[in-house]
């Protein structure tokens, strides 16, 4: 009991420690607020621009969980038919890396080109820089089934599609919830980025107008936001996966 | 008595196979409906590829195969089938693992859900025979290895398959737990009256469950011998240790140790 105690406390004590450590720094180096902000200082900001940062934040929310969702429809399906033909995944490898390759700050004036400032870009950037790592991970999870569990099944007489509902997917699912943890903090990166050059609302917005204002505090206190709300969604995915994927989280490396 | 699977002047090459060799070549085999055959050879010799070809997962290159009077062209769905390695599926209770079959084969698979219950008393009575009474709930890896490779049995046979192909099942287990299954392999042969083709290295085993033994010759694999096990059933694991039982295995190590030899 004692260490599974000492594991609910670790994150707080570790994420408490190291923002003492930059308090502490801040002050003993003197380090000028206009270089880097002590927390403390960051949290005044955050109080005092809370109507604003609540505003944007809710904005890059729902522009990142509309592109995440995107991306695991999106991600799904494709990571299936990947997954299960071999031929289909040899021919689009070099397209997928290619496209995943491209910066994707890069892509958003494009994306300006086609739908206009306003909500489409974030979402789509978010969409786009999101969905690689579910297809990889989905197609992964599908192609390594047994062979002797394909034997058994299709000696039964299973088609294809038998096979990769049956055993496939469910097989996969621990791959895809691994997936989520990382395309969902891939896609506030994304939506920030949409946000920071095709958006007039947002966090990132907030970011680039208080940059060219030189409003060092506000930028901060923009960055934690993000970080807080990056490390709520993910710790939201995280429950999902095990309350999903239990089975697969049985090892003593995992408890 | 007419066999009930006829594999025939069979020769096969694998499509992926780099050299070409022919995995087994002229292979002829005839099991009877009932019948409890096992298939010995040394390692590669194409067993594997025997138990593809039965059930209809490969299609011979050259020759005939025939199961239950029909040429095989299509995977046969006839069939159970089981391995060394268990191949539970995690996220299913063990029960589920033995219901998943009845998902796939036909009439099964559109009744499955309103006659539910029945299909579970089944399941149940399977695992009750194979010495796993109460044990459904379990997930396969609460179970020791040798548990899952009875549930592993029992899925084989959950849809009353008229041919079980066994590929090593009790390979990986200790000799105590190996003797046990061989009882409940035994006994479940006795009880469903189908026909087995049971492949593996150990002599004893396939002497002490067999009515008939095929020895195989090293890759590409053919018949090399063939012996009829007259031991009268049901057979207690003491005749293992009979000197007629020792002859056989005796004689049949002779086959083998010849087939590596000419390999």
């Amino acid at each position: 009991m004692k260490t599974k105690n000492q594991l609910a406390l670790a994150p707080w004590v570790f994420t408490i420690g190291f923002f003492a450590l930059w308090e502490i720094l801040c002050h003993v180096l003197r380090i000028s607020s206009f270089i880097l902000p002590a927390p403390s200082t960051i949290l005044l900001a955050v109080w005092e621009y809370r109507t604003q940062l609540a505003y944007h934040a809710m904005h890059t929310l729902w522009m990142t969980l509309a592109g995440f969702g995107l991306a695991v429809g999106f991600g799904l399906l494709l990571g299936m038919v990947l997954g299960s033909s071999r031929l289909i995944n040899a021919g689009s490898y070099p397209l997928l890396v290619g496209f995943n390759s491209i910066p994707k700050v890069a892509v958003v004036p494009i994306l300006v080109f086609w739908f206009g400032v306003g909500w489409v870009p974030p979402v789509m950037t978010a969409f786009l820089i999101s969905f690689f790592p579910i297809v990889v991970n989905v197609a992964t999870g599908i192609s390594t089934v047994e062979p002797e569990m394909e034997d058994v099944l299709r000696a039964l007489g299973a088609s294809k599609r038998d096979i990769v509902f049956k055993v496939g997917v469910p097989r996969a699912m621990p791959y895809f919830f691994g997936s989520l943890k990382v395309a969902i903090t891939l896609a506030y990166v994304g939506s920030v980025i949409g946000e920071q050059n095709a958006s007039n609302v947002g966090i990132g917005n907030l970011l680039t107008r208080a940059s060219a204002a030189f409003e060092v505090p506000l930028v901060w206190a923009a960055l934690v936001v993000l970080a807080v709300l990056g490390v709520v969604m993910y710790a939201i995915t995280a429950s999902v996966e095990r309350s999903m994927t239990g089975w697969a989280q049985r090892s003593q490396m995992a408890a | 008595m007419k066999p009930f699977v006829d594999i025939h002047d069979v020769t096969h090459v694998y499509a992926r196979a780099e050299d070409g060799l022919p995995a087994v070549r002229n292979l002829n085999l005839k099991v009877g409906e009932g019948e409890f055959a096992a298939i010995v050879g040394p390692s590669g010799c194409g067993k594997s590829t025997l138990m593809k070809l039965a059930t209809g997962l490969q299609f011979p290159r050259e020759g005939t195969v025939i199961v239950d009077g029909r040429q095989v062209g299509a995977p046969v769905k006839l069939a159970g089938m089981a391995f060394q390695n268990p191949t539970m599926l995690p996220w299913r209770t063990t029960l589920d693992n033995i219901l998943l079959p009845l998902e796939i084969v036909e009439p099964h698979r559109s009744r499955l859900r309103r006659h539910k219950a029945e299909y579970v008393a089944k399941a149940e009575s399977l695992l009750a025979q194979v010495g796993l009474k109460g044990q459904g709930h379990k997930f396969p890896w609460q179970l020791s290895g040798g548990m899952q490779q009875r549930a592993s049995l029992c899925r084989a046979l959950i849809h009353e398959p008229k041919l079980l192909m066994l590929d090593e099942p009790f390979g990986a287990l200790d000799s105590f737990t190996r003797e046990e299954l061989w009882c409940v392999m035994r006994d479940l042969h006795a009880a469903q009256k189908v026909t087995i083709i049971l492949v593996t290295h150990d002599l004893r085993e396939a002497a002490f469950l067999a009515d008939r033994i095929f020895c195989m010759s090293a890759r590409p694999g053919r018949i090399v011998a063939e012996r009829e096990v007259a031991f009268p059933r049901p057979r207690d694991l003491e005749i293992t240790y009979t000197p007629e039982f020792s002859e056989l295995v005796h004689d049949l190590r002779g086959h083998i140790a010849q087939a590596r030899r000419a390999a």
